[in-house]
């Protein structure tokens, strides 16, 4: 291996190199600059001397495959590479702050606290699985934020791109990671499951609420092995206040089998974002571990450590979307009611992990201050949810696949624009109003979602309509 | 420098017309043939004489087991292989034969080598199976990327420093960078009898300065290149597997 060229002063296909600002195991970094570029950048140079960890090699080729690919504001930008014919090095933006290694000292942190915090890096997952990328050590200290809030995913060198060699695939006969926060699956030489990264944050959200790790910090094999039967102690035995919700979230998170979590970083946010709505089964009532007969049955049940086909990331998340469906409740709509819930009803026959909102818009008057209360006194926002949930029920979905939201809002299209991409809404699906005069008068709602949204939208006419009416045209509009 | 790299054509004149269009589309600058000209498809003169004419304006080309085989009947191949080639041979003139027949087994070129089957004994050809069989192939070459066909389904090799090998199969359009720290053994797809189940022609695309590779898939003319090889009285599994891609 040549010589570092990295030193103070030195310039590298145009980049100057400032100071080192970090000396890792792995790795050093330096603050370099580069005429045109307005930004705070890094270099990060692989320790590549002899008798260095050949992983070191290894790890900072994938970041050099995989960091200029990927885009979008959850992941630093990459703004150069060179390889070990010369330098190697991977120059990316300066993020400001520092991970969430130094909040250890912290744990356990308040509960809205963390919930805020493990929706944000949920969001970042979830955009970066859709980029074809597994990070596989999801741990605080490869988590930082931007100033404007989003989370940020850092340190690939572990990472598996869907669309590219895998150089960790034979590289070391162990597993490579952050034993903690290692997925069981890993120990089974598994790197193709996006899930595996949600057991990583379902191990930090537990870490996080409860300030202890959920399956100890061993490192040894046979220690980490464990985790392939054990479960960990439900948290509410070490915070006896633990919400239910939470607990919910954080034991299916850490499920032994990926099946069982959540399909997608989208709907662990979503749950996340809306703990209200979070469906409660017998995970956030649990007391202590399952028992030892259940947790051998697993452990010599040798089915569970069979190898299994190879999975399709973006197959598995294109198999899971969240689907919103917006129903006006009001009464003649029954007919355009019905039709919507044909067509949900055949989407969701393709897509068995899919999970549906059902939204409506509980629209507020500009000018007079509404009351909660109808003029009968009942509430008008709890009506609307029992409608929702009536319309829903033919659908015959898991109580976990469903939730209902009524917005309240001036605009009705607005708010369901903005609840698809709070949600990261993959599909919605909605009616056009019916009576010409009322669209005529106050706009079309369906039409400027179906324009507006980042995601597809499905228009959903009654099927007397399509037959006559002239103005039906272009019924399907992917945004 | 764009190469653009195509193998097993095996006398599919629609395919080899397709993906030649394709690459020229694509910016290609410079065309390497990495054998298996002729076998299976009715049009091998067509295909031997672009060829020809490719390889006179600096293209690079070395030999497959069909092109061996149309010189001698020492080559073992199946049944409809063997009637294939036989038909073949009559068809081609001597020009063209002489040009299968003094093709060079394998090419090294800039640090890239390129061969039918594969680089440990090309005479051999073995097909690239495994990890094991790509690493015989990389530890008998110095080359960073070694070129080869013969097995007609797309795969991407590496051998790190320390002689552990990847696997990978390529996505089409995915450009993949083949780091100088490693070996490479990039298996093609085949032009003219596609056989991983997408029946669309394949070939490859390779940028020598950042060493990317992209695999590239290209729809054509099927039923035409079948109905020639009906016409011409040659098996008609050799007809059908084409719009199979097995």
């Amino acid at each position: 291996m040549p010589k570092s060229l990295v030193q103070v002063g030195a310039e590298i296909d145009g980049f100057i190199v400032g100071e080192c600002v970090h000396a890792g195991g792995m790795a050093t970094l330096w603050t370099v600059t580069h005429p045109g570029i307005d930004a705070p950048l890094l270099m990060k140079v692989p320790r590549v001397s002899e008798g260095e960890d050949p992983a070191a090699i290894v790890s900072f080729e994938m970041e050099q495959m995989i960091l200029p690919r990927l885009a979008g504001p959850h992941v630093p930008h990459c703004f150069g590479t060179g390889d070990f014919a010369r330098q190697a090095y991977v120059v990316i933006e300066q993020l400001p702050g520092t991970t969430l290694y130094p909040r250890l000292p912290d744990l356990p942190l308040p509960y809205e606290e963390a919930r805020v915090l493990v929706a944000k890096i949920a969001t970042a997952l979830a955009d970066l699985h859709r980029q074809n990328v597994i990070h596989h050590d999801i741990k605080p200290s490869s988590i930082m934020f931007r100033a404007s809030g989003e989370a940020v995913l850092i340190d690939f060198g572990l990472s598996h791109h869907d669309h590219l060699p895998d150089l960790l695939q034979e590289e070391f006969r162990l597993p490579y990671g952050t034993a903690p926060y290692m997925a069981p699956e890993r120990l089974l030489g598994v790197r193709d499951d996006p899930r595996s990264d949600l057991f990583s944050l379902g191990v930090l959200l537990y870490f996080f609420t409860t300030g202890e790790r959920p399956f100890g910090e061993g490192e040894t094999l046979r220690a980490m092995r464990r985790r392939l039967w054990r479960d960990p102690h439900p948290p509410c035995k070490l915070r006896p206040d633990y919400p239910p919700w939470l607990q919910e979230i954080v034991l299916r998170c850490l499920e032994i089998e990926p099946v069982r979590r959540y399909p997608t970083a989208s709907q662990l946010a979503f749950d996340l974002t809306h703990p209200d709505k979070v469906r409660l089964t017998a995970r956030s009532e649990r007391l202590k571990r399952d028992p030892l007969s259940i947790a051998w049955r697993r452990r010599f049940n040798h089915e569970a450590t069979q190898p299994r086909p190879k999975s399709d990331v973006a197959a598995q998340i294109a198999s899971s979307p969240i689907l919103a469906v917006a129903l006006d409740t009001a009464e003649g709509a029954a007919e355009l009611n019905e039709a919507l819930r044909v067509t949900t009803e055949r989407i969701l026959a393709t897509l068995p992990s899919a999970r549906l909102a059902c939204v409506n818009v509980l629209k507020l008057n500009r000018l007079v201050i509404d009351r909660t209360l109808d003029e009968d006194g009942s509430n008008k926002h709890i009506d609307r949810m029992v409608a929702l949930r009536h319309w829903a029920t033919p659908l015959k979905l898991d109580e976990s696949r469903l939730t209902v939201h009524v917005l309240e809002a001036i605009d009705p299209a607005a708010a369901i624009l903005e609840f698809a991409e709070m949600n990261q809404v993959d599909h919605v699906i909605i009616g056009a109003r019916q009576s010409s005069f009322r669209r005529t008068l106050l706009g079309s709602v369906s039409s400027k979602v179906a324009s507006e949204a980042t995601c597809t939208v499905t228009v959903v006419r009654p099927p007397r309509m399509a037959a006559d009416s002239e103005e039906v045209r272009a019924d399907e509009a992917a945004g | 420098m764009r190469l653009a790299v195509f193998s097993d054509i095996h006398g599919n004149r629609q395919a080899f017309d397709a993906c030649l269009k394709a690459a020229r589309e694509r910016g290609a600058e410079r065309f390497i043939l990495l054998g298996d000209f002729v076998g299976y498809g009715a049009d091998p003169e067509w295909v031997v004489d672009t060829a020809m004419e490719l390889v006179a304006h600096g293209a690079v080309a070395v030999r497959g087991n069909h092109d061996q085989a149309v010189q001698s009947s020492a080559e073992t191949m199946n049944a409809e292989a063997q009637i294939a080639i036989e038909w073949t041979r009559g068809r081609l003139d001597a020009a063209q034969r002489r040009f299968l027949a003094e093709l060079p087994m394998s090419i090294e070129d800039d640090g890239r080598l390129y061969v039918h089957s594969e680089a440990s004994h090309p005479t051999r050809w073995t097909y690239v199976r495994s990890t094991t069989d790509a690493a015989k192939s990389l530890i008998a070459t110095p080359c960073h990327v070694t070129f080869c066909g013969h097995i007609h389904r797309p795969a991407l090799y590496s051998m790190s420093v320390t002689a552990k090998m990847t696997s990978f199969v390529p996505k089409t359009d995915v450009p993949v960078q083949l780091l100088r720290g490693r070996q490479w053994l990039a298996v093609m797809g085949s032009v003219g009898q596609p056989r991983d189940g997408d029946p669309s022609a394949c070939f490859t695309l390779f940028e020598t300065e950042s060493c990317q590779i992209i695999y590239c898939r290209v729809p054509y003319d099927i039923e035409a290149a079948a109905s020639r090889i009906r016409e011409n009285g040659l098996p008609h599994w050799l007809a059908d597997r084409l719009s199979q891609g097995r």
